[in-house]
């Protein structure tokens, strides 16, 4: 596990973009070699996106050749709404960029037969040669995507009833109306995004909303405590390739130890890509590294 | 239209880097358009998971919908009320060279003149979609004979009527045919206004208050029998009261029927309304401001004389007078001229005063769901602006009808 430690929410979005693209522009994407990225929504990947447009925008990344799986969406939700999963990418990302429409997969809500949607997902992303960068975030009872307390640990994307905790957390998306939260999601399992070849957790917040503080012990419990299906993010100890990304706030409830421990081990830059990138590549671009 | 059976092969069109008039606001976002009619892409991404087939980049300019001119008498030479053997081709003149002002449909308008010209006249300007030919035409605008004689302004005296003795038959009997008009201006002091009026808006033809002597609760009545617009607002009506605000009391009348309210047409051109007095209107009631040129033939000609109905005007820079007088006879300010100018005035924001040329004519005519917003749905007729105002180039039905000029080429 690699633990990076930005001091506030902006670094923190766009060291993760960083990442994200260079590992795009390094893998070399073609026609007959598409690079796999699974994504998350939030408020916490909204900086990240906005960074990967910018870069996109500049010329320096295309995702023509890129094929997306989103985690999760809800289950009732008519596609256009505005809080549907779907409006979300289309707003935040998609609409911004050159992706194929064919290459960007999100689970259906209102599909007829959801388990087989849910199953038809998984062929999806085996067809398309497993996911080579999952993206996402952690929630404060240490989920991911919604595979919620209790959770299998080699879950497959599947229906799931949501927690009353993540419906009240919703409820302000939904005019603060509890009855018009939806109460089910489909979402990929803890499973599928541990077969994923790497994974990249962000654990940071924009301040004005809540401060990273409020997924500090999620993130303790992640890493710090052993694998437990309560909080099921502490699965990726046993994942071979997996990041971290923090603002300050997020390592709170970490041992001192901890933090100095990666601090130390910091980043430097070596550039993954060649001159032509070398613009977006800065000092705390990471080096191959494993474990 | 097919019967709905999979998606369209038109070609989608992408204008990208813009800024959108929509919801009020001035959005950054990219107007997507096929056959003829805004697109929603998100849409297009999920349902039929295509990009655009072509992309037009439009220069950080502004994207309004096209202006629409509910009140224009003519132009260029042309005058509306003139009756000729071949209206239809100065109806056509005016409706292309219009274009260059951002207007993309509107309503040419007939003054007080005799049976025997409406007779002639209406025939001849059918409704008519806009393209490359021109702008749109929505309807005929009939400005008469039923007024006050009083405030018939530059209007010929002898022509001048009432419908006293018949009521609506004496409107048919006047006009001939009411097919092709979609808005009619009345005085509604008039003796048996209350059934004509209820007539004319049974038959989907907006009534407007206008040429009048009428006082408050006369014009109250009115928007109750169905009145929905007034006409050039201060100009040829009892100038307001504190006891009895006439006409212009409408704008804050608490007798507007429930869910409805007035709109009222403004000559922005800074001659016809002192800019206090606009400010004023706009203050009281910004929904339902509507800014029209009330254009006169002298319209995009130079100084001097010109015909307009039965009357000779003079032009004088850009005021037009009945000759030999200091009556008004109507604007020669183009749209977008009016549209800066009424910014400017007011001190309101872009999106207001762009709106005040579009969405809210569109309303008053209940075109919305289709002219004056773009929408999904809507048709793509709008205009490209910089950010002081000044058109770059129209667009109908997603087609560029209009450019401007680019110094160098």
């Amino acid at each position: 596990m690699r633990l990076v430690i930005l001091d506030n929410y902006d670094l923190a979005s766009e060291w993760a973009a960083k990442y994200i693209c260079n590992r795009i522009i390094q893998f070399k994407p073609g026609q007959d070699r598409y690079f796999t990225l699974g994504l998350p929504t939030g408020s916490t990947p909204l900086g990240c996106y906005k960074k990967l447009i910018e870069y996109h925008k500049n010329g320096d990344l295309s995702f023509k050749y890129v094929k997306t799986f989103n985690m999760d969406e809800y289950v009732g939700l008519p596609r256009n709404h505005p809080e549907s999963y779907h409006s979300y990418m289309w707003n935040n990302f998609f609409k911004h960029i050159d992706i194929d429409p064919n290459n960007a997969h999100i689970l259906d809500g209102n599909a007829a037969d959801l388990q087989a949607e849910c199953d038809a997902f998984e062929k999806k992303i085996k067809e398309a040669g497993g996911i080579d960068l999952f993206v996402g975030g952690i929630g404060p009872d240490g989920h991911i995507a919604f595979n919620e307390p209790g959770s299998s640990l080699v879950s497959r994307t599947r229906l799931k009833t949501l927690a009353m905790d993540t419906i009240l957390a919703s409820a302000k998306y939904f005019d603060g109306d509890l009855s018009k939260v939806p109460t089910m999601a489909l979402t990929v399992g803890v499973g599928t995004v541990m077969d994923a070849r790497e994974v990249m957790l962000m654990v940071f917040q924009v301040m004005i909303l809540i401060t990273g503080a409020h997924k500090a012990f999620a993130l303790y419990k992640a890493i710090e405590e052993g694998v437990n299906h309560m909080w099921t993010v502490s699965a990726f100890q046993q994942h071979p390739r997996t990041i971290f990304v923090c603002d300050e706030d997020a390592t709170l409830e970490l041992r001192v130890k901890t933090v100095k421990y990666f601090k130390v081990h910091h980043p430097r830059c070596s550039p993954l890509t060649s001159i032509t990138h070398v613009k977006i590549v800065e000092k705390n671009v990471p080096d191959e590294q494993t474990g | 239209m097919r019967g709905g059976e999979g998606p369209s092969r038109a070609p989608v069109l992408q204008f990208t880097n813009c800024r959108l008039l929509r919801g009020g606001r001035l959005l950054r976002e990219d107007l997507w358009v096929r056959e003829g009619r805004i697109l929603d892409p998100e849409k297009l991404f999920f349902d039929e998971r295509r990009l655009a087939d072509r992309q037009q980049d439009c220069g950080g300019c502004i994207l309004a919908p096209g202006f629409i001119d509910v009140q224009i008498n003519g132009g260029f030479g042309v005058d509306f009320s003139l009756a000729t053997e071949d209206v239809g081709s100065g109806v056509a003149l005016v409706a292309r060279k219009i274009l260059s002002h951002g207007v993309t449909a509107f309503c040419p308008t007939l003054v007080t003149s005799p049976p025997e010209v409406y007779h002639k006249v209406l025939p001849q300007i059918p409704v008519k979609r806009g393209g490359p030919h021109g702008a749109g035409v929505l309807g005929v605008h009939l400005e008469g004979p039923f007024i006050s004689r009083q405030k018939r302004g530059a209007h010929p005296e002898a022509y001048v009527r009432s419908f006293e003795a018949n009521a609506f038959h004496d409107v048919l009997a006047t006009y001939g045919s009411l097919d092709n008009v979609c808005i009619l201006t009345l005085a509604p002091e008039l003796d048996r206004s209350h059934e004509v009026i209820q007539e004319l808006t049974a038959r989907g033809i907006r009534v407007s208050l206008g040429h009048s002597v009428a006082d408050l609760r006369t014009a109250e009545n009115a928007m109750q029998s169905g009145a929905t617009f007034i006409t050039h607002l201060f100009n040829a009506m009892l100038p307001f009261h504190h006891r009895d605000p006439g006409i212009v009391g409408l704008l804050t009348s608490d007798q507007v029927p429930p869910g409805r309210h007035i709109f009222y047409g403004m000559i922005a051109d800074g001659i016809h309304t002192n800019p206090a007095a606009l400010r004023i209107a706009h203050r009281a009631h910004p929904q339902g401001l509507v800014l029209v040129t009330d254009a006169v033939p002298a319209l995009g000609l130079g100084n001097g004389r010109h015909t307009l109905g039965q009357q000779v005007v003079e032009v004088d820079g850009l005021s037009a007078y009945v000759a030999g007088t200091k009556t008004l006879c109507g604007s020669i300010a183009p749209m977008d001229t009016c549209v800066r100018h009424f910014l400017q005035t007011t001190g309101c924001s872009v999106e207001s005063a762009l709106e005040s040329a579009s969405l809210h004519p569109a309303q008053l005519l209940g075109l919305e769901k289709h002219k004056g917003s773009l929408d999904f749905g809507a048709d793509a007729d709008f205009v490209v602006l910089d950010d002081a105002l000044h058109v770059q180039a129209t667009y109908i039905s997603g087609e560029r009808v209009w450019q401007a000029e680019v110094a160098g080429q």
